[in-house]
Formats: structure tokens, C-alpha cells, sequence
């Protein structure tokens, strides 16, 4: 019973001019997503992060490897692809262009209900919006159904966001970088709800993100992914605390450190008299 | 919105003072109010007194909505209606000893005076810059505008030393903005503003949306430009850490007023404001004790005391695995 990822590569055919050349933007990564754990994936722009996450949606299809969850092997269309949508869901990162603001909040997630049939009549679609509402605290939760997007802040967007996941009955979450957009006030309360559901429903999440400081405390284990491939992995404390790969050094050395104020411009000016002798 | 608070000065401690008296000023912004004039009006800045050091970075830090960029649009006499300046003054301390009453100024002094003594970069300056055109004519219009007696040849040098200052290879100055990478726009984004030499440069959020590793060489990048050419910054960000490492002052904003002013060492090691406390706290710590700051489930995270959210992600790790 998990989300697996076997040897899976990933290749993009890029042109210039006459030319084609191969990309390979994941190369050769495997790993497995057990209900209940989060994992976080951090990596540079460009390292290959997203294109996994949208592997694992199912919006790309693997040039080789396979993808299963819980066993069964995931089908690129028709009722295979329906089943294993109805497991694995992705929250987006931006709040602000995710949802349309054409329709209401209520709709947005009665829509997933519907699809995956969890609700064939308006009145338990309604009775299930509202729940979903609710367990995500936007409450009162008939009032959200009724506004739109833009009647709401970017943190209550993204519990929206959430909500929508969630509705299919899906048991893994991919969280493409959920509070990068987000402000920092709120970062922690969106990343704490989704601790609480993932405990109240035992889900395995895919935490993406490139901010090591939440993806220590938020997830079990951490995988660093550099161009393509997954260079370092462990648990989570294990990872940022004993870092082994030079990658993990780099990313780590250049996260902010509160309590260094002063050290940089003493690098700087170190540098610079430096220079200036040689 | 707790507009009715009442306005008080903001937080601070003796040895900022003392910090104060060794510096110069290059910039004083004294009372400045800035209303939304829409219906209810916004106050989005209250009675905001701030004093801007030659040669410092200062950092403004504070949640979306608190003011902070109408604040820098302010000084940079950048409002547009219905933002308005409602009171206040800005004067700037020029290096030639004469003082500039910037809100006084209009026409071709205005004009003078934006981007010559204090220049700007953007919020998103990943997409500040012009698509159709590239960026060399865009560095152009900076020289042309303002150094009307250069010559074209003079401009295309001194672009081509701006691109080498922020580390861009000069000969990507013929390049369109979607050639170059993030990092590579927001650079040629603090070239333009470096071009005129600014005494003041406004930074607002210029790091963000770039990752951890990009971000730190544009950090260090502005900290050396800073010694070499002893400009003022103006750091816009809710990115607190990173505020303490790299600035020299904090203010941290809040509806529209500064609730605290400080060095960064204060900040940190003895914030005196409930907020700046609960935003330090926001911020898990990287390497520190997992203690502080844990998976905890529980929204109001910043209320709960240490041990029992430790005692919580006990309980939470066990029911996972």
C-alpha cells in the first residue's frame, strides 16, 4: 500500500534550430510514498521537481519506469487513470491562479465530487462541500460555498485549494510548493492543517519545496534532487543536520541563518580585501 | 483593521540611539501618511517617521498589506491615485551637503531626481523588465533620459561595466528579458538601478520567487556593490531571517505604522514588540532544537507552549508510522 516510483526517467526533446537534443529532466528516481509519511522533495528551480510531481499526476507520461499506488500500475487513460486520479491529487502552488474566478468556492469543489461520484445529487454534494469546508476551517462553511476567489485571502485560497484535493476521497497528496505564495504569518497554520488531515486520514503527502527549514520539521524524510536525479535522501533531521552530498552543503549554506547577522558582509569585505592585494 | 489603535512611536532600545549618533543620515522621512482614498479610506500608512543612514541596509519587514511598498512608493514620490500622500515630509540629505525637500518637488526636478538619488527595484522584478525590446535599449533609456550629453558609445560601455558589476556577462546586452534566467533579470534589474549611481536604492522583495542558491549570490552581490560604492538600501521583504543576517536596522511594519525599530542584533537577541516576537517565532529554525517549532497539527501554533507541542508531535509520530 504505497505511492511507488520505479526507475523512472524522463526526457524532453528540445529543438534548436534543426536540431533536436535530449533533456533528461528526471533521471532514474525511485521511491516510495507510505500512507501517513510526508516526504519532502527540495532542489533548485530546474532540478526536476515538478516534472515529477506532474509524473506523478499523471499530465506526463514517463519516457521509462513505472509508477504504481498501492500495487496497481498506474494507466495512462480511460477507467485506469480515472481510479488512480481518484487516489493521488495535487495542491498547486498558487492559490491566485488556481482556482477561476468565474465560479464560486462551493463549485470548485463540487465538481471534483461529481467527477469521481461521491455525490450524484445537489443535496449531498451541498452537505459535502460544506463538510470539506469545514474540516479545512473555513467556516461558516455555507457562507465560503457561496463566495468567489476573490472574496478571499491567499491562505484561505489555498485551504480551498486543499479542500479540492481532497474531495475525491484521495489518500496521497502532492503539494507542488503549497505556501511559497503565501505570507509568513500563515505559512505555518496552512502547514499545520495539512499535518492535522494527513493525520486524521493517514495520508502520504509529496511536500515540494525548495525551503529546508519547514521541509525539516513538516515531513519524515527529505530527498534532494539535483539535476535530474535524487542525490541525497534520509530522514528529515538526518539530512539537514549530517548533510553528505556537496549539493545538500550548497543549499543548506545558502539558507538564511537569523543569527549570522554581520558574517556575510564580513565574507564580503574579506573577499574584497582580498582581491585587492592579489 | 485596527485603524482606531492608537499611533505610538515605535518600540525601540537606548543603544539604538547610540547606534543613530554615529551615522549620517541620507534620507528622513518625518509623519508620513498615506491614505487609499477609495470608499471607506485606507489608511495604509500612519504617521511614519524614519531615518535612512548613509551606507546601511535597512530592512522593512512586515505581512502583505502592511504597507511597506506604498511606504517606498512614498519616498519615491511614486503614489498614484487613489493613493495619497496625505501628510508628511521627505527630505534627502544629499552627498553635496544640500538638502532636497522631495515632497516639494515637481516637473523636470522630479524628474531629476527619481532614479539619479534614488532608484528603485521592483517588486516581481522578474517581469519588470520591457519584453520587446532588449536590454540594452532599456539601460539606454536610463543614460539618454538622465545623462542627455553621452554619447552612444559612452552608454554602451558604461551598460557593459553595469552587466560585469552585477556579474552578467556584458555580452548578453543584446539579449531580450526571455533569454535570461530569473536570477540573470533580477540582476539586470539592480544594473539599471546601480546605472545613475543612486545614493538610496529601494528594494522591494527583490529575491523572492528565486530559489535558496540564486537568492544568496543576489544577496551577496548587493553586499559588495554596498561597500564598494556606499549606497543606502532599502530592503522590502517578509523574509525575516534573511533580514537579520544581511541588515544593519530593522523596522518591522504592521497596519500601516513601524511597531519597532532596531539593529538586527536586538531584533533578534531582544525583540520588545508581541509582533516581532510572534513573527520570530513564525520562522522554524533551520539547524536549532526541534522544541520551538514542531509538526504540531495545531493552528495557533504561536500560543502553544514548547512542551506540549513537543508532547503533540510525539503523539502525531506515532499515529503515522
Amino acid at each position: 500500500m504505497a505511492l511507488e516510483m520505479k526507475n523512472v526517467t524522463k526526457e524532453f526533446k528540445v529543438r534548436s534550430g534543426t536540431r533536436t537534443r535530449k533533456l533528461v529532466a528526471v533521471n532514474d528516481v525511485s521511491f516510495v510514498l507510505e500512507p501517513g509519511k510526508t516526504v519532502a522533495l527540495v532542489g533548485e528551480s530546474g532540478s526536476g521537481k515538478s516534472t515529477i510531481a506532474k509524473m506523478l499526476l499523471r499530465l506526463e507520461n514517463p519516457t521509462r519506469g513505472k509508477i504504481s499506488v498501492d500495487g496497481i500500475e498506474a494507466g495512462g487513460y480511460g477507467s485506469s487513470l480515472k481510479k488512480y486520479r481518484h487516489l493521488v491529487q495535487m495542491v498547486f502552488q498558487d492559490p491566485f491562479a488556481s482556482l477561476n474566478p468565474f465560479h464560486t468556492i462551493g463549485h470548485h469543489i463540487e465538481r471534483p465530487l461529481r467527477i469521481h461520484r461521491k455525490a450524484t445529487t445537489s443535496r449531498e454534494a451541498a452537505d459535502q462541500v460544506e463538510e470539506l469546508l469545514a474540516r479545512v476551517n473555513l467556516e461558516p462553511a455555507a457562507d465560503m460555498a457561496r463566495r468567489r476567489p476573490h472574496e478571499l485571502s491567499g491562505g484561505q485560497r489555498q485551504r480551498v485549494a486543499i479542500a479540492r484535493a481532497l474531495a475525491p476521497g484521495a489518500k496521497y497528496l502532492i503539494a507542488d510548493e503549497p505556501v511559497s505564495m503565501l505570507d509568513v504569518s500563515i505559512r505555518l497554520s496552512v502547514l499545520n492543517l495539512l499535518a492535522r488531515l494527513q493525520r486524521e486520514e493517514n495520508l502520504g503527502v509529496l511536500y515540494i519545496t525548495h525551503d529546508l527549514a519547514t521541509a525539516r520539521h513538516f515531513s519524515d524524510e527529505i530527498m534532494v534532487m539535483y539535476k535530474g536525479s535524487i542525490v541525497e535522501r534520509g530522514p528529515s533531521d538526518e539530512v539537514i543536520l549530517n548533510p553528505q552530498h556537496d549539493y545538500t552543503k550548497l543549499l543548506l549554506d545558502a539558507a538564511p541563518v537569523p543569527s549570522n547577522h554581520g558574517v556575510l558582509r564580513q565574507a564580503v569585505k574579506d573577499e574584497m580585501a582580498q582581491e585587492k592585494r592579489s | 483593521m485596527s485603524s482606531t489603535e492608537p499611533i505610538q512611536a515605535p518600540l525601540s532600545t537606548p543603544d539604538h540611539e547610540d547606534y543613530l549618533r554615529e551615522q549620517t543620515p541620507v534620507l528622513s522621512a518625518k509623519h508620513m501618511s498615506i491614505e487609499y482614498e477609495v470608499n471607506p479610506p485606507v489608511h495604509a500608512v500612519r504617521d511614519v517617521s524614519l531615518v535612512l543612514n548613509r551606507g546601511e541596509i535597512l530592512g522593512l519587514a512586515g505581512e502583505s498589506g502592511c504597507g511597506k511598498t506604498t511606504l517606498a512608493y512614498g519616498i519615491n514620490r511614486l503614489l498614484n491615485p487613489p493613493a495619497r500622500l496625505k501628510s508628511g515630509e521627505v527630505t534627502l540629505h544629499d552627498s553635496d551637503g544640500e538638502d532636497i525637500d522631495v515632497t516639494a518637488l515637481a516637473g523636470d526636478a522630479l524628474r531629476a531626481y527619481r532614479w539619479d538619488k534614488v532608484s528603485m527595484v521592483f517588486q516581481g522584478a522578474m517581469n519588470a523588465l520591457n519584453p520587446v525590446i532588449s536590454v540594452k535599449a532599456q539601460l539606454f533609456d536610463v543614460f539618454s533620459t538622465h545623462r542627455p550629453g553621452m554619447s552612444r558609445r559612452e552608454m554602451k560601455k558604461a551598460s557593459q561595466e553595469l552587466l560585469e558589476q552585477v556579474g552578467v556577462d556584458p555580452t548578453r546586452l543584446n539579449s531580450f528579458a526571455h533569454e535570461l534566467s530569473g536570477g540573470m533579470r533580477q540582476r539586470v534589474m539592480i544594473a539599471m538601478a546601480l546605472a545613475l549611481r543612486p545614493q538610496v536604492m529601494i528594494m522591494d522583495e527583490p529575491t523572492t520567487a528565486l530559489d535558496v542558491v540564486v537568492q544568496r549570490g543576489i544577496l551577496r552581490e548587493i553586499m559588495r556593490l554596498r561597500e564598494q560604492l556606499n549606497f543606502a538600501v532599502v530592503f522590502i521583504t517578509h523574509d525575516l531571517p534573511m533580514l537579520l543576517e544581511i541588515s544593519d536596522r530593522i523596522a518591522i511594519m504592521r497596519d500601516g505604522q513601524i511597531l519597532e525599530i532596531n539593529t538586527s542584533q536586538n531584533i533578534f537577541e531582544n525583540p520588545q514588540h508581541e509582533y516581532t516576537k510572534k513573527l520570530l517565532r513564525s520562522f522554524p529554525s533551520l539547524l536549532g532544537e526541534r522544541g520551538g517549532f514542531v509538526r504540531s497539527g495545531d493552528d495557533d501554533h504561536a500560543s502553544t507552549p514548547a512542551s506540549s507541542q513537543t508532547a503533540a508531535k510525539v503523539e502525531g509520530g506515532t499515529h503515522g508510522s
